[in-house]
């Protein structure tokens, strides 16, 4: 069992957890991921660390409730546990001194972005943020972000904060003034970082993004997130997750990630999240009820 | 009584395993087989002739004292059956279930010149199965403890043999297993339906209780590297398998609804998605749609009778040569038949088509003759020019083989390996090229049977048990 430390919502459904998982924070380094299993009946879902800490042996998971796993996972709180959490997988973003790195988060993807632009930070690199959300509530990790960053710019597709546009809109304004740009790394829905690498491919600037297919054991073992990078078929679990942008198949990557779109319907419209609710009230309850004998 | 002459004996029919019907299993997740009766194990225990150079020992890769465990069965004394069983095997009702005894033990018993052999495997896994349920947790006598410990990487088949042997010389064992249960390839490739996992399990806790120490979750090479696992333990055996699944690179394979065996059967078993939603781990629906199955191995098998279960339509077995060079068990194949899997032999896929939206709908077929025999011995198909067929198909699943676990090799960069990654050793020892480290089982074996990988995991532990006492070069 892994204890969580601490949970607070980031963002609407959002949520940011710090999980008690000393041998994973001791070894773990940017871009690589966990996979965790709420309990018996769950299933295995790849999440990317997003930070980690030696001291407390804690990491850092931020979780955007969308399916059944991911809606029941943000149900937690602190003091409640996870049955497993394996990792830390993947293999680590490569970072060196580039010059100028640019790192586009989207929505949830900023989580993802945040280590890896942090380790760029460290190793030198003049570091510029770009943060999307649909509307304000979801523009995550700005504060930070801002701490790591040169340069941060937060993004609104509605306009209701910071720049009013996409985030492929303001990394295009970047470069139009004239900033020269070494390195993008692009983070978030599919549709988004296959735009970000059509902004960057004829400039030739290279692009690295950080892909999540459908995992199950998450160490080469069954193939279910296989990718087409570069024309050949890559398992991201080993492989990955990062891959350079202008030589991913999109479309497939996107196509495959619908594979289990009506079944996770259903298990979403199956569950009973009040009745879930209320046993975990009464978990919280009975835990409070023993604490204080 | 009295005693049976051998001519007596030999005139005694084999008994068959009583199982479930065929139409009433493949369309169940429960058992197969029922497994002897008291008086069917006895009746076929007395067909042993208990040949003084027994050639059955020879033919078992962990060399079970099979007359001996055969005696004791014949005797009625059932409990000392298992105990013999045990002193050579970690996993008995594991192997009398799983193992191809067709090619092993009972391929040379004499009998089988004149008549058909012992069914030493389903007398294995009656007295396995008889101590499971009768006595419990028999537990073996251990030898003094020696203050050594061995870190085992796998707890698979080769994994948990070594630590059986290991824990009972004395030493203290640990191992370390990357998913979140124990039992590799028991747990997530071989269906409940030939492996109950509750047997797994049950095989797993009595190592447990024997000292045998598991942590799940554990990724060596990334929690640890073997080198680090010295720190700790004085020696380290590798059983990580060969899980890394082979597709056939053909266009089309990265559509939905292509799997690898791997992927299918894991879902299936390890995560339990024939019980979705109860269970969270979904798996495409597959009632009423075609499902077909590329190889002819046992996780071949396995993949297609599991997509039968889940309600497939058509469920059909496609393999480029034909049934006589299967590798799969017979019993297998036998039963696959029987519960009404198509078999499409020598075909060879070309290429999966899909819709607009990425879903297989139908594969091409390039018909093969056997030509003159390969490598391997066995004939090698060839194309016949000009006959493609295509075939309607909505689930397809690859289950050719795998390449070796990639994440010691690329985690201990002066581990030796050869081009396909498998760990090269000593066979006589299983020593790798570094001190102290041994490997077994299907990373050095590339994908065989989980009694090659038993017997691998047996010859390394007493090779680690000398080198612990006597330190001995390397």
């Amino acid at each position: 069992m892994y204890k969580i430390l601490e949970a607070r919502y980031v963002g609407p459904d959002i949520k940011l957890f710090r999980i008690d998982a000393p041998r994973i924070a001791r070894k773990r380094l940017p871009g690589q991921f966990i996979i965790l299993r709420i309990d018996e009946h769950g299933e295995r879902i790849p999440l990317t660390i997003a930070d980690s800490n030696t001291d407390d042996g804690s990491i850092t998971i931020i979780v955007q409730g969308i399916g059944k796993t991911t809606k029941q996972l943000n149900m937690l709180e602190a003091g409640n546990s996870i049955l497993d959490v394996v990792g830390p997988l993947g293999t680590a973003s490569h970072i060196e001194n580039f010059g100028t790195a640019v790192s586009i988060g989207g929505g949830v993807g900023t989580a993802i972005a945040y280590p890896t632009a942090k380790a760029l930070k460290d190793a030198g690199n003049h570091t510029i943020s770009i943060i999307g959300g649909r509307s304000k509530e979801f523009v995550i990790l700005e504060d930070e972000m801002n701490e790591i960053c040169d340069e941060t710019y937060p993004c609104t597709d509605d306009g209701s904060y910071g720049f009013h546009g996409f985030v492929t809109q303001k990394l295009q304004e970047l470069i139009d003034g004239g900033t020269k740009i070494d390195l993008v790394l692009a983070i978030g829905p599919i549709p988004m970082m296959a735009a970000v690498a059509e902004v960057t491919r004829p400039l030739g600037i290279k692009t690295v993004v950080s892909l999540n297919p459908i995992m199950v054991d998450g160490t080469g073992m069954c193939g279910g997130c296989r990718a087409i990078v570069d024309g050949k078929t890559v398992f991201v679990c080993v492989d990955g997750p990062e891959f350079d942008a202008h030589v991913v198949d999109f479309k497939i990557l996107a196509q495959r990630n619908n594979m289990y779109r009506e079944q996770e319907h259903h298990s979403l419209e199956e569950c009973n999240f009040e009745k879930m609710f209320a046993k975990g009230i009464e978990n919280q309850k009975a835990e409070m009820e023993v604490s204080n004998d | 009584m009295t005693e049976l002459t051998n001519k007596e004996r030999m005139k005694i029919l084999r008994h068959g395993m009583p199982e479930q019907e065929a139409e009433l299993r493949n369309k169940n997740f429960t058992e197969v087989n029922f497994g002897y009766t008291a008086e069917m194990a006895i009746e076929e225990a007395n067909r042993c002739i208990q040949c003084k150079k027994p050639l059955c020992v020879d033919g078992c890769p962990v060399r079970v004292k099979i007359p001996e465990f055969i005696m004791a069965i014949r005797e009625g004394d059932f409990r000392k059956a298992g105990e013999i069983l045990k002193q050579d095997n970690a996993l008995p009702a594991v192997c009398g279930r799983v193992c191809p005894q067709e090619e092993q033990c009972e391929q040379v018993c004499v009998l089988t010149k004149k008549f058909t052999s012992v069914a030493v495997g389903n007398l294995e896994r009656f007295a396995a199965d008889w101590e499971r349920e009768n006595v419990g947790f028999n537990p073996p006598k251990l030898k003094d403890k020696t203050g050594k410990k061995v870190a085992i990487v796998g707890g698979g088949p080769a994994g948990l043999s070594c630590a059986g042997d290991l824990v009972q010389m004395g030493h203290e064992v640990t191992v370390f297993e990357a998913l979140h249960d124990i039992g590799g390839v028991l747990i997530y490739g071989i269906p409940e339906f030939r492996l109950p996992k509750d047997i797994v399990k049950a095989e797993v806790t009595a190592l447990e209780k024997m000292g045998v120490v598991f942590k799940t979750n554990y990724i060596i090479g990334r929690i640890e590297t073997v080198d680090e696992l010295f720190d700790n333990f004085d020696a380290v055996f590798i059983g990580v398998g060969a899980g890394l699944p082979y597709f056939m690179n053909i266009p089309g394979e990265h559509l939905n609804g292509v799997y690898s065996a791997n992927e299918f059967l894991t879902r299936v078993n390890l995560m339990k998605a024939y019980d979705f939603p109860n269970n969270d781990t979904p798996m495409y629906d597959i009632k009423g749609r075609n499902a077909v199955v590329f190889g002819g191995g046992n996780t071949a098998m396995d993949g297609v009778r599991t997509a039968k279960r889940l309600g497939a339509k058509r469920a059909l077995i496609c393999y480029r040569r034909t049934e006589a060079e299967m590798p799969a068990r017979v019993e297998e194949i036998k039963h696959a038949k029987e519960e009404g899997i198509e078999f499409h032999l020598l075909a060879s896929p070309l290429e999966f088509k899909g819709d607009e939206n990425g879903w297989l709908k139908s594969m091409k077929l390039q018909k093969m003759e056997l030509g003159e025999p390969d490598a391997s011995g066995r004939r090698r198909p060839v194309p016949i020019e000009g006959a493609i067929e295509e075939v309607d198909v909505d689930v397809a699943i690859v289950a050719i083989g795998n390449g070796s676990n990639p994440i010691i090799n690329q985690t201990t960069p002066d581990l030796k390996v050869n081009k396909w990654g498998n760990i090269l050793v000593d066979e006589s020892t299983m020593k790798t090229n570094k001190k102290g480290v041994f490997a077994g089982g299907d990373i050095v074996t590339g994908g065989a049977t989980v009694i090659l990988a038993m017997g691998a995991g047996r010859v390394a532990a007493s090779a680690i048990d000398e080198y612990l006492k006597n330190g001995s070069e390397w």
